[in-house]
């Protein structure tokens, strides 16, 4: 029984952990992408379209990151050649990704999907409890931790992590010193769509195997939510989504256990406990001031 | 050859008013390529989605019908965006509106006299106030985002409508179906100029045209927008931050909890698991498109409803899918956006050598 819980929460926790590391570090480079929900929604349709026109769910999920930076580059252009407002282009990015998605959709409603198949790692897949829960799972489980480590050493270890933080707690140094502000956070941005449509592709082709419209239902801006609970530091990230996870898998539980609650007061938890712990973080100013990027939703436009 | 943006000295009016239109055109210039791509003529789904609804009376009806919430809530969303307070949670004030408003007919049913329909529209704009306050207080006194908070508590207003239809005020003659009893005629708003139009529409346009009037001549206009382009300024003159934040918060949901009371009086006439097709969302585009302004609003909300309207148009006569409607209105606010830069920036188109040359003045 534990162990099937388990197994539900790294499924749940999957696409909150990709899609918020990459928005962690469109954020550390100075730039509030608001559209991870459009984002992810695109990845998540386009993947399950390519993966089931080809029969491919690896195409699926290259084609659903294709779709996740497409999204974003369109974002990038506004905010960062166009200066518009950072909020309100978000907006618009998420509501175009559930038009267009449910659009492309249309023709996937009801189609059996692809479920990307299990890796077994060898050896380790055999210890009792734990290799079923952490060495059994599909390959973007695997690639959702390197994500984490890859971003966790990148962005604190690397020449090009120092420089992307410089751009987002001071544009303007950043800019004397020779470093192209537009170029830097255009990467940052692509990176966000990349793993948001990766989130997407999750979704569709592991979490649950099919299209639905609107299957997303706020994923999206629960990774946003999850860069700030974790105060812009990946490895919190991990813990952050764990435990969404865990909220958001209480529902398929309880309902097992026939608890007397409705339904809908369960599926609000994530939503309420979204809010509980953004207020618990953001009381702590200490915690916040310390990492918020400075000029996080600045925009930028060199002086020349 | 590079473009690049130079500063403006002082905002452009003539861009100003030029951009929404700009927009407008792009949006149906894009419009028109997916319709082509998509196996469609293009002209023809053009027509049959911009025009042809303003053609018939019971279209332009429904039109109105459709852009009476969408000014209503534009107006208040134009309030907080322009003192700078990112409320997107209109979707749930709506909601939860409609709850509050439908608690006289559907729980004191018998309750039916000239009284019924003002309180329900009260009860409404409380409601609506209520849960937009949820995100306002939240940052006011915690410094919380209100960005995502109150787009979190439109999920939870969704499933307690869910629970509320589908458990405790569920009809009790209506056969297990998930929907209210049906509101009595004294909770519902009349009709008016002998058309189907319920008494929405005027309302509206006389609460557009009030805030209208606030905004331009009034100290609280004044307020509102040197908050919003310099709180440090407005801060020196005395006005409080906190104090706008509540107030534009709770004016917000005022007007979506009105609007969604008025939605389930006029037009459902009872609550239903959804009351909504996005109108609080749409709403955001219609705040922008209209400059913020109210009499702005009023023009893009009748925009944005056409939308509506001509995507169910373009789908029952063409086969176009019906979510052409927000792929359109996502191209618009993107549109909007982009043409908003012109406002502040004139655009200059330098050649390469141009470019050097005043670099090596560097």
């Amino acid at each position: 029984m534990f162990e099937a819980v388990l197994l539900t929460v790294i499924t749940a926790a999957t696409p909150l952990l990709i899609a918020a590391v990459g928005e962690l570090v469109v954020e550390r480079s100075g730039v509030l992408n608001l559209g991870v929900e459009g984002m992810m929604i695109m990845g998540a349709v386009i993947g399950f379209a390519v993966a089931n026109q080809t029969g491919s769910g690896t195409l699926g999920v290259f084609a659903a990151v294709g779709a996740g930076m497409a999204m974003s580059a369109l974002f990038a252009v506004l905010v960062l050649f166009l200066v518009a407002n950072q909020v309100a282009t978000g907006l618009a990015l998420t509501i175009l990704g559930i038009g267009f998605s449910g659009m492309i959709g249309e023709a996937f409603i009801g189609v059996p999907g692809l479920d990307l198949p299990q890796l077994y790692i060898p050896v380790l897949s055999e210890i009792p409890f734990i290799g079923p829960v952490f060495f059994q799972q599909d390959a973007l489980v695997y690639i959702s931790f390197a994500l984490v480590a890859l971003v966790a050493y990148g962005l604190f270890r690397t020449r090009v992590g120092l420089v992307l933080r410089a751009v987002g707690d001071n544009h303007g140094s950043a800019h004397a010193l020779g470093y192209s502000v537009v170029k830097i956070r255009f990467m940052a941005i692509l990176f966000g769509g990349a793993c948001a449509g990766l989130a997407g592709a999750y979704l569709s082709l592991a979490y649950t195997p099919q299209w639905v419209e609107n299957m997303t239902a706020g994923r999206g801006w629960i990774a946003l939510a999850l860069v700030v609970f974790s105060s812009w530091l990946p490895l919190r990230v991990v813990v952050g989504a764990y435990l969404f996870g865990a909220v958001s898998v209480l529902n398929l539980h309880a309902q097992a256990l026939e608890f007397d609650i409705p339904s809908q007061l369960l599926s609000s938890l994530p939503y309420l406990a979204t809010i509980v712990v953004l207020v618990l973080i953001s009381a702590n100013r200490r915690l916040t001031l310390v990492n918020t990027p400075a000029c996080l939703g600045k925009p930028f436009v060199p002086d020349r | 050859m590079r473009i690049e943006l130079v500063k403006r000295k002082e905002h452009s009016q003539a861009m100003a008013l030029l951009s929404p239109l700009i927009a407008v055109a792009l949006t149906a210039l894009a419009a028109a390529i997916i319709f082509l791509i998509s196996g469609h003529n293009p002209l023809e789904a053009l027509y049959k989605f911009f025009i042809e609804p303003l053609t018939q009376q019971w279209s332009l009806e429904a039109t109105i019908d459709k852009a009476t919430p969408l000014i209503l809530i534009g107006c208040g969303l134009a309030v907080c965006y322009l003192s700078n307070n990112w409320n997107i949670g209109a979707e749930g004030q709506f909601v939860v509106g409609a709850i509050f408003g439908s608690v006289l007919p559907v729980l004191f049913p018998s309750f039916e006299n000239v009284a019924t329909l003002p309180l329900m529209l009260l009860f409404g704009a409380i409601g609506g106030a209520l849960w937009a306050l949820i995100p306002a207080l939240l940052k006011t006194r915690f410094n919380t985002n209100e960005i995502l908070t109150s787009l979190m508590l439109v999920y939870v207003a969704g499933l307690l409508l869910d629970y509320l239809v589908r458990g405790p005020w569920r009809d009790p003659g209506g056969y297990n179906f998930p929907e209210s009893r049906i509101f009595s005629d004294a909770a519902t708003l009349p009709e008016v100029f002998g058309g189907t139009m319920s008494l929405s529409a005027p309302i509206t346009i006389v609460v557009a045209v009030v805030l209208a009037v606030v905004l331009a001549k009034t100290l609280k206009g004044f307020e509102i927008r040197v908050m919003g382009e310099s709180p440090r300024a407005g801060s020196f003159a005395g006005f409080s931050a906190k104090g706008l934040t509540i107030f534009s918060f709770a004016l917000a949901g005022a007007l979506a909890g009105l609007a969604g009371t008025m939605e389930v009086s006029g037009a459902l006439n009872q609550l239903l698991p959804s009351i909504s097709p996005g109108y609080g969302f749409t709403a955001i585009i219609v705040a922008f498109l209209g400059r913020l302004n109210p009499i702005g609003i009023i023009i893009a909300g009748f925009v944005l409803a056409l939308s509506y309207i001509g995507g169910e148009g373009v789908q029952s006569a063409m086969g176009v899918s019906n979510e052409i409607a927000s792929v359109i209105q996502g191209l618009l606010l993107f549109f909007v956006l982009a043409c908003d830069t012109l406002i502040l920036y004139r655009i200059r188109i330098t050649g390469q050598r141009a470019s050097t040359g005043e670099a090596s003045h560097v």
